[in-house]
């Protein structure tokens, strides 16, 4: 068996989701080797050579996978996709972009966001917004899956594994990159954080967002957000925490004047502990809540800031 | 320029789904059914590019049995020209409605193919970027704005740390995501008008396609239930349970 794991990067530094999903490799079993693909990324090499467990890291570094395009990147993985059994990406928006070419490409299914494996080719996914999952047997040869990253515990660092460089290099020459435009944020990822409180319809506007900054910044938490407040354009979306937006599985999940919509839980039920704030006891997030507060958030938020 | 949108027949986004009690899959007896809301999204998409006048026709298409004219009538009413139903009682897997989409794709030769980026019931995220593959044809997935210039189309997407503008040769193809646009309701004299649209039936069988099934549901459970929690009376008592009970925060 041999397992590839495409990195998630941003040409300088790796996500921790990959160490997650190298675990779910690992638990299918086999050589496992991991994808770079970028830009004057040899630092992310580095950092993906340290993951426990990995034999081999190839890297393509070339300005065509500057970005990861998915028609450049799904161009490059089909081309090295006959040495290897299973081929899998973390559900981040990169891999989910380009995995299911890759998978068309190879003419097989793609199992997405499994969060265990049963064997190698038998895996576990949620459906229905997590409101029902699914045991799936891949009936192809070759297995494409993409990885819910939260579901698994990140391999550890403490490898030296051989750095190979590829020179295959593909421009489909059919798409470009025009511009970001990130988020500037000190503080933690959201995907990452191991504290995350966030802001439902509840807050009533964006600017009431800021009550959530000083507690925050006293916990070293991500800022969320719940759909609601994401379609009633108080937040941007990529703060959106739920089955359309971000998983997550932090050690404390807040959340503030949340009502606990399914496609919300869907996104952070599987968090360690959970806080819900809410002014109606009603709210069926209490019934996920580990520790349930029925407040009016604009005295209690005042008042958890001035208590931490 | 014409446009293709493929849709879905999907649970209403309102209804909680119930596992089978022999697990074999969800229970979906007399559940309300709707457009995939991603789907609703992409047809919203190209009426405003034909109000706008850059699309001259919509044409959406849906695989599945007859139950799914319901919501090809839909996307009719609002807006959309003709319709077209691949005919099938199997439910297929995302990489066999890409070959199927992609026959329509060739003997329609739209510019623009607009899909939702994921069901809401397999909730797979796959269906636009197989039929990109197959298709040859560039993808910008997770759009929240798309403008036609010219031979290209530019395609803002969410991705996780914020947003991202891809330039696409077209043809190509859209998935959409929330904040793309915000669908319209159907009005009565619309829905009466859309009975009178075309609506072609195409057996699946017929389009020369391998559908034999690529994975196998070996069952369908409830997710394990959090146990519940309890209710705190004040801040105090908060702070105090989640730094000596939950030990989370110091």
């Amino acid at each position: 068996m041999s397992i590839l794991v495409y990195a998630e990067h941003d040409n300088k530094n790796l996500k921790t989701e990959t160490n997650k999903t190298v675990t779910a490799a690992l638990k299918i079993g086999g050589d496992v080797h991991v994808l770079v693909a970028g830009t004057n990324c040899q630092s992310v090499a580095e950092q993906a050579a340290k993951i426990t467990g990995v034999n081999k890291v190839l890297v393509a570094d070339n300005a065509a996978y500057e970005h990861q395009l998915a028609e450049n990147v799904s161009a490059l993985v089909l081309e090295i996709a006959a040495d290897y059994d299973t081929i899998m990406a973390t559900a981040l928006t990169t891999g989910k972009n380009f995995m299911p070419r890759v998978a068309a490409l190879l003419d097989v299914a793609q199992i997405s966001d499994i969060i265990d494996v049963e064997s190698a080719d038998t895996f576990v996914r949620p459906i229905y917004a997590g409101n029902a999952i699914a045991t799936v047997k891949s009936l192809d040869t070759k297995k494409v899956l993409t990885v819910r990253a939260t579901a698994f515990d990140a391999a550890g660092s403490d490898n030296s594994a051989e750095i190979v460089t590829l020179s295959n290099v593909t421009d489909a020459g059919i798409s470009s990159h025009v511009k970001d435009e990130l988020t500037v944020s000190a503080r933690p990822d959201l995907g990452a954080a191991s504290i995350v409180i966030s802001g439902g319809r509840g807050m009533q506007n964006g600017d009431n967002f800021k009550l959530l900054d000083g507690i925050a910044d006293k916990l070293g938490a991500a800022i969320g957000a719940s759909r609601a407040a994401v379609d009633a354009g108080f937040v941007p979306n990529d703060m959106q925490v739920g089955q359309t937006g971000k998983i997550v599985a932090p050690d404390l999940y807040i959340a503030v004047g949340i009502s606990g919509a399914i496609q919300h839980l869907a996104g952070m039920k599987d968090s360690k502990v959970i806080v819900a704030i809410n002014k109606d006891p009603e709210a069926p997030i209490f019934q996920v809540a580990d520790y349930g507060l029925e407040a009016d958030l604009f005295d209690a938020l005042p008042e958890l800031e001035a208590k931490l | 320029m014409k446009v293709l949108v493929p849709i879905k027949r999907v649970i209403d986004y309102n209804v909680k789904v119930r596992v089978k009690a022999d697990n074999s899959d969800v229970d979906l007896t007399n559940t309300k059914m709707a457009i995939n809301p991603f789907c609703e999204i992409a047809v919203e998409e190209a009426v405003r590019l034909k109000e706008a006048g850059t699309a001259t026709e919509i044409i959406v298409v849906s695989v599945g049995d007859k139950t799914c004219q319901e919501q090809l009538r839909t996307a009719l009413a609002l807006g959309a020209d003709r319709a077209i139903q691949i005919e099938t009682d199997e439910s297929l897997d995302a990489l066999n409605i890409a070959k199927l989409l992609q026959k329509i794709v060739e003997e329609e030769q739209p510019q623009l193919v607009i899909l939702g980026k994921q069901s809401i019931d397999s909730d797979n995220n796959q269906t636009g970027q197989m039929l990109a593959a197959l298709t040859g044809m560039a993808q910008g997935t997770f759009a929240s704005e798309v403008v036609v210039e010219g031979d290209k189309v530019n395609v803002t997407r969410e991705v996780d740390g914020g947003l991202q503008t891809v330039a696409l040769t077209l043809p190509a193809i859209v998935t959409t995501d929330l904040r793309l646009n915000e669908p319209r309701y159907a009005s009565l004299p619309n829905i009466m008008k859309a009975k009178r649209k075309p609506l072609d039936v195409k057996p699946a069988a017929d389009f020369g396609i391998n559908l034999t099934a690529r994975t196998s549901l070996l069952k369908v459970t409830p997710p394990a239930e959090r146990q519940a929690g309890i209710m705190v009376g004040s801040i105090d008592e908060l702070v105090e349970k989640l730094k000596t009970e939950a030990k989370v925060i110091s």
